[in-house]
């Protein structure tokens, strides 16, 4: 059934982005189907020192309320969380947040890896991974953490990302299932979707 | 993240700190704790057994492991705006009925949040009536906290944060830059008692009208949190006020309803029931 030859045992999406990742991010937050099951935890590059104003911007188009979680905060179905600025944010065994002011990891803080790896070791091969364009390396370690506890690996084609560095990182590191255009990830969550009704 | 180390070594350190040292880390939250570990086991070079080796028979080693196992990432005024709530508001409100008051900096660091303090004081022209408590379980960090003394690096970011909480003078004219480090003025700490104390094992040592605790209890699972949140009740005067980082909340915790919201956004309480 369906491109991807999916199945309803995920159990939560994992998106990393950096530089020139927004207007991806947004296109699926945008076209989520109304019932989407998972939860999806983003952690994306951002300014350090504005609390504010970027899960607005993100909540503007989505389909779902985007949230910045609290230090301890369960994961729910449907949920769509953004890590909060200049904190780490882990999920835990028993399947919450944890948020650390740790040193910054690839020069970042939220780092990207923190989140796919912690993720990665909670739901191992029931995770969807996806790292969008980016300017560093941050999320390269993730995916891989994905791909060798099971999870599937997506990353955005490189040639419709503003900066490639990121995904080639990734793909550079472990193997990547699929390498989509935005577009193309809208249809697999889609078709995701289906396997849940 | 390269190497792992699974959930029965952590047991057995924790266990071994706790038996022969005293202090307790098994309620701290799991996967920063785990990161912290394999930090240390990369920068000693240690491997798990080589680290309980020297837990066991060193025991001067212990100072050096918390230093490195408890996170000292700091910035002087970190978020802006909660230190501009501090001064128009929260101690205002505290001066209302107090001329003189204590406050409490719960797991201090490296000091900079006690600086920070120190320097809003004196800007606000209180510094001489407030008493100041900076603990932290962490030895070596308190040392350096007493120093007062920064990689000159840090500052710009310090600058930036001190220009957003728009004091009145700029944060050199409160230190002297020499050989790429930057020392601020002895006076500020005048008032400060520095002690060691840990917040899961150590007693209610004193009353407080404020007590600042932001982004500590993140290392804590929700059953600690719990726990030392009681201790933070118990140590404050009736209507002191207690602020924690924001991405904290006291929703969960028993001793939630016996507190009142201030500011929900910067995540100031106050005791409103003994």
């Amino acid at each position: 059934m369906g491109r991807f030859n999916l199945n309803n045992s995920y159990k939560a999406i994992v998106i990393g982005g950096s530089a020139g990742s927004f207007q991806g991010i947004t296109k699926i937050l945008s076209q989520l189907p109304k019932t989407f099951p998972l939860p999806i935890i983003m952690c994306l590059h951002r300014l350090k020192h504005v609390r504010n104003g970027f899960v607005e911007a993100l909540s503007i188009k989505s389909v779902f309320p985007v949230v910045e979680p609290y230090d301890k905060e369960q994961i729910k179905k449907g949920g769509v969380y953004l890590a909060p600025s200049n904190y780490h944010m882990s999920v835990e065994l028993g399947n919450y947040f944890a948020m650390s002011t740790e040193e910054m990891m690839n020069n970042s803080r939220p780092a990207i890896d923190i989140t796919l790896g912690t993720a990665a070791y909670v739901y191992r091969d029931k995770l969807i991974g996806i790292l969008l364009s980016g300017a560093n390396r941050d999320g390269g370690m993730g995916m891989k953490h994905i791909k060798d506890r099971g999870g599937l690996t997506i990353v955005q084609e490189p040639s419709e990302c503003m900066i490639d560095t990121m995904p080639k990182a990734a793909m550079a590191l472990t193997k990547i299932d699929h390498v989509l255009k935005v577009d193309e990830i809208v249809t697999l969550i889609n078709e995701l979707d289906k396997y849940y009704r | 993240m390269i190497q792992d180390i699974d959930i029965a070594d952590l047991k057995r350190i924790t266990e071994l700190i706790q038996a022969k040292y005293g202090y307790d880390f098994r309620n701290y939250a799991m996967s920063s704790f785990k990161r912290r570990m394999l930090r240390i086991l990369e920068l000693k070079n240690l491997t798990v057994e080589s680290l309980i080796r020297k837990l066991n028979d060193s025991p001067t080693f212990i100072n050096e492991f918390l230093d490195e196992l408890t996170v000292n990432v700091t910035e002087m005024f970190r978020d802006p705006s909660f230190w501009r709530v501090m001064r128009d508001e929260i101690i205002p409100g505290i001066l209302l009925n107090h001329k003189t008051f204590n406050i409490w900096h719960a797991g201090c660091s490296s000091g900079e949040e006690v600086l920070s303090m120190a320097i809003l004081l004196r800007e606000m022209g209180i510094h001489n009536d407030v008493s100041l408590y900076a603990t932290d379980l962490d030895t070596t960090i308190l040392e350096k906290a007493k120093m007062a003394t920064y990689p000159a690096k840090n500052m710009e970011l310090n600058e930036k944060n001190y220009i957003r909480f728009e004091g009145k003078w700029t944060l050199k004219d409160y230190c002297k830059e020499e050989n790429g480090k930057v020392t601020f003025d002895k006076g500020l700490l005048a008032n400060v008692t520095f002690r060691k104390h840990d917040l899961v094992t150590g007693d209610i040592f004193n009353k407080f009208d404020l007590i600042l605790c932001r982004n500590v209890m993140i290392y804590f699972n929700q059953n600690l949190q719990n726990e030392v949140l009681k201790k933070f009740h118990e140590s404050l005067f009736k209507y002191g006020y207690l602020a924690i980082g924001s991405k904290e909340s006291l929703i969960w915790c028993d001793v939630a309803n016996r507190f009142l919201v201030v500011n929900n956004e910067e995540k100031v309480y106050k005791k409103i029931k003994d």
